[in-house]
């Protein structure tokens, strides 16, 4: 067993407004550059959408993320991009390579003709023109162009996810009284399996090995851009203005001093938890080499439990710090994904071992039965989840590769808790309809106290669980500290320029 | 003199510039090695440039550096007519599609403002040298017939002269304006590697046929 610690993230959809706030938050801190305007390392989705960039689960059209080979024995896991050979013969020309077509071309706004228009009978504008060029531009989309369109026959129609479900359950998508939409927030997935690593050719992405942490070294990185074209989350973006790609890289200077990551520290729906996972890195190639059906099922069965003393004396054996081994147990991660099991990894048949799970949205599946304008949670929801409002085929497409099972599993315990605390505070639902809530869902009431309790009030210290760091202890004195304290912050001792 | 001049002195400074030049920078400016791709803004006409470009040029270079240090293997590969004819055209094949492809580039360059956005002097200086190198390269080729074996017989000492510090300029001085041309432009373009994009050549990613897929760094290792 090599035990390994991994600073993991957990969404709870339920709670998220579509505020983006988080968007905002990171691009002021990271990439609000010449050649970075159109990155958003944190974006807010609505979906059923097209997502940004667009389609970027149309992994015909990407090829990103892992394949299994298909043959009965012994199959072997590749990337869908190509193989090592075909890398170096891509280079000069990446043929699954996304422009800023699928994205946006950056824009600002001429506000000196504001100022300097001459007198005359119209009032002057602002004519919007390119970050790129600097010519005037049509907006023709945005980093988040469709937001609230959920439902739209323009933008939710072209969800790539709509191919895999059935008629009738596209009609529920669409039909005018019924159509939802909720929003997904994502970040990079920090994965165990990353394809974007695997796919460098200079080599230049990595993971930290102390918290799992993957960035992109700038000094190594060359620009062949494969990491793009590999990442099936379109989570590694190319600079046009440097020639580097870069990736989110969860705020590690702030978790080195303790802090969250701005986007999790600014939510405003507080829907964010960060916490450390112990994890078995020698399973990670069996893990990732199940069937679909499995692999939501056998990520948990690879993430440790910290309480576990044969865990924590191999977690000691391979050199996780003992304050690290306490952070894994207070881990509000830890408890969704593995002991709660409601939350669950994005898109797992990437097989890329994402460590970022998700919550699924409880509003859209219970406002299906309504009756007089009126909602009401009703015991007899359960019978129902399958004629929900929302098709959980969407969800289970989206967050556990195909298995409904995984997602009915998590909404029957969110529908428990609800029910169990519709008892205790208002009322009108028996201790008897609540019994059986908790015994259908599988769970103890103390277990939904705790779902409720981290779920609706957490504090700020539970919600964020950063384990601690000594970096100042693991780098070693490179440069003097006296002559580095007038410098600012980390890493680069040059501003990042352009190369010749 | 003006001879010993440019086939004498100026290779000898232009490698020592171009193999310095691009160390140093490599060393105190690492971050500035990139091939500073700009198919992100631009990717159909990427395509036919970039590709028709380097899948010519690479080969044809590494057909020049072979007729440089194996000469007899070089010799041998044509020493009937037959295989001389198929060379020929093989080489000519791969200098026009690398002439197509520098002239695409150059096109591409001009006509999208998003692409010339991101274009500096010094690429502009590259590109015409490199349209222009390929260019005498190819006069070379259909004026002045069966290349590749007098490439062997006036190119390739005058290169193994300079190689082994004994420089006999006399085995190009007599050749044509177009070989001398294309020749001094070669170690110009050499000279101009560290002051350009081309030191993305340097760093052609070839360890990656047999590096493992995920890398996971310490920052110190702390348990073996």
């Amino acid at each position: 067993m090599k035990v390994r610690s991994q600073v993991s993230m957990v969404f709870h959809l339920d709670k998220c407004i579509g505020c983006h706030t988080c968007s905002i938050a990171c691009k002021n801190i990271w990439t609000d550059r010449p050649g970075a305007e159109y990155m958003w390392w944190n974006n807010v989705e609505t979906k059923p959408g097209v997502g940004f960039p667009t389609q970027w689960e149309d992994q015909d059209k990407y090829h990103g993320g892992w394949e299994l080979e298909d043959k009965p024995k012994n199959p072997q896991l590749k990337l869908k991009l190509q193989n090592r050979l075909q890398t170096l013969g891509n280079l000069f020309s990446n043929p699954a390579m996304p422009t800023m077509d699928d994205y946006y071309e950056p824009w600002t706004y001429n506000y000196g003709d504001l100022f300097n228009a001459p007198l005359g009978e119209d009032q002057p504008t602002a004519r919007p023109i390119s970050r790129v060029d600097g010519k005037p531009i049509e907006i023709e989309s945005g980093p988040n162009w469709d937001d609230d369109l959920g439902g739209s026959n323009i933008y939710a129609m072209n969800d790539p996810l709509l191919q895999n479900m059935s008629e009738d359950e596209k009609l529920r998508l669409f039909s005018i009284e019924q159509l939802f939409y909720f929003y997904m927030p994502r970040i990079c997935n920090h994965c165990l399996n990353a394809a974007c690593v695997a796919a460098c050719p200079s080599g230049a992405i990595y993971k930290r090995a102390e918290d799992g942490v993957v960035l992109i070294n700038q000094d190594k990185c060359r620009g062949w851009r494969m990491c793009v074209s590999a990442c099936p989350y379109k989570k590694t973006y190319y600079n046009w203005s440097t020639g580097k790609s870069e990736k989110c890289i969860l705020c590690y200077p702030r978790l080195e001093t303790g802090q969250p990551p701005a986007c999790f520290h600014s939510c405003v729906g507080r829907i964010r938890y960060l916490g450390a996972l112990l994890y078995d890195a020698d399973q990670i190639p069996d893990a990732t080499r199940v069937p679909d059906d499995q692999l939501v099922q056998r990520q948990r069965e690879m993430i440790l439990n910290p309480h576990d003393p044969e865990v924590i004396a191999a977690a000691k054996a391979s050199g996780v710090p003992d304050r690290v081994i306490v952070a894994a147990q207070n881990s509000p991660v830890y408890r969704y994904v593995k002991e709660w099991e409601l939350a669950l990894p994005l898109h797992p048949e990437y097989r890329t071992l994402p460590m970022l799970f998700y919550v699924p949205p409880l509003l859209p599946v219970i406002n299906s039965t309504q009756e007089n304008g009126t909602q009401r949670v009703e015991t007899e929801l359960f019978t129902s989840l399958d004629k929900a409002r929302m098709p959980v085929r969407y969800m289970s497409l989206t967050l556990a590769a195909g298995n409904d099972e995984e997602v009915l599993k998590s909404y029957r315990k969110m529908i428990a808790v609800r029910i169990f605390k519709r008892h205790e505070t208002v009322g009108d639902v028996t201790a008897e309809e609540a019994a059986a809530a908790l015994a259908e869902a599988n769970m103890t009431a103390e277990e939904a106290e705790a779902i409720y309790r981290l779920t609706s009030i957490p504090t700020y210290q539970e919600r964020f669980v950063i384990p601690p760091y000594s970096r100042e202890g693991d780098i070693e004195e490179i440069y003097d500290p006296q002559q580095r304290k007038a410098e600012a912050g980390f890493g680069r001792q040059q501003a990042p320029q352009r190369g010749l | 003199m003006l001879d010993v001049l440019l086939f004498v002195v100026f290779p000898y400074v232009a490698l020592a510039i171009g193999i310095v030049g691009t160390i140093y920078r490599y060393l105190t400016n690492q971050y500035s090695f990139t091939s500073l791709s700009s198919q992100f803004l631009e990717s159909d006409l990427q395509f036919w440039s970039s590709t028709l470009w380097h899948y010519g040029i690479l080969p044809t270079t590494v057909i020049h550096i072979a007729g440089f240090t194996l000469p007899k293997v070089m010799a041998a590969l044509h020493s009937t007519p037959e295989l001389l004819y198929l060379s020929e055209l093989a080489g000519k094949v791969l200098g026009v599609m690398a002439l197509v492809g520098v002239a695409i580039m150059l096109y591409r360059r001009l006509s999208n403002t998003k692409i010339r956005a991101v274009t500096s002097p010094v690429d502009w200086i590259i590109l015409a040298l490199l349209f222009g190198q390929v260019f005498f390269g190819l006069i070379l080729a259909f004026a002045y017939r069966w290349g590749a074996t007098w490439f062997i017989h006036t190119a390739t000492p005058w290169m193994v002269s300079l190689a082994s510090f004994q420089p006999s300029p006399q085995y190009v001085t007599a050749l044509p304006l177009a070989h001398k041309v294309h020749f001094f432009t070669g170690f110009v373009l050499f000279a101009l590697m560290p002051f350009s994009r081309l030191v993305h050549l340097a760093t052609f990613p070839v360890g990656y046929l047999w590096r493992r897929f995920q890398l996971v760094i310490w920052t110190r290792k702390k348990v073996a």
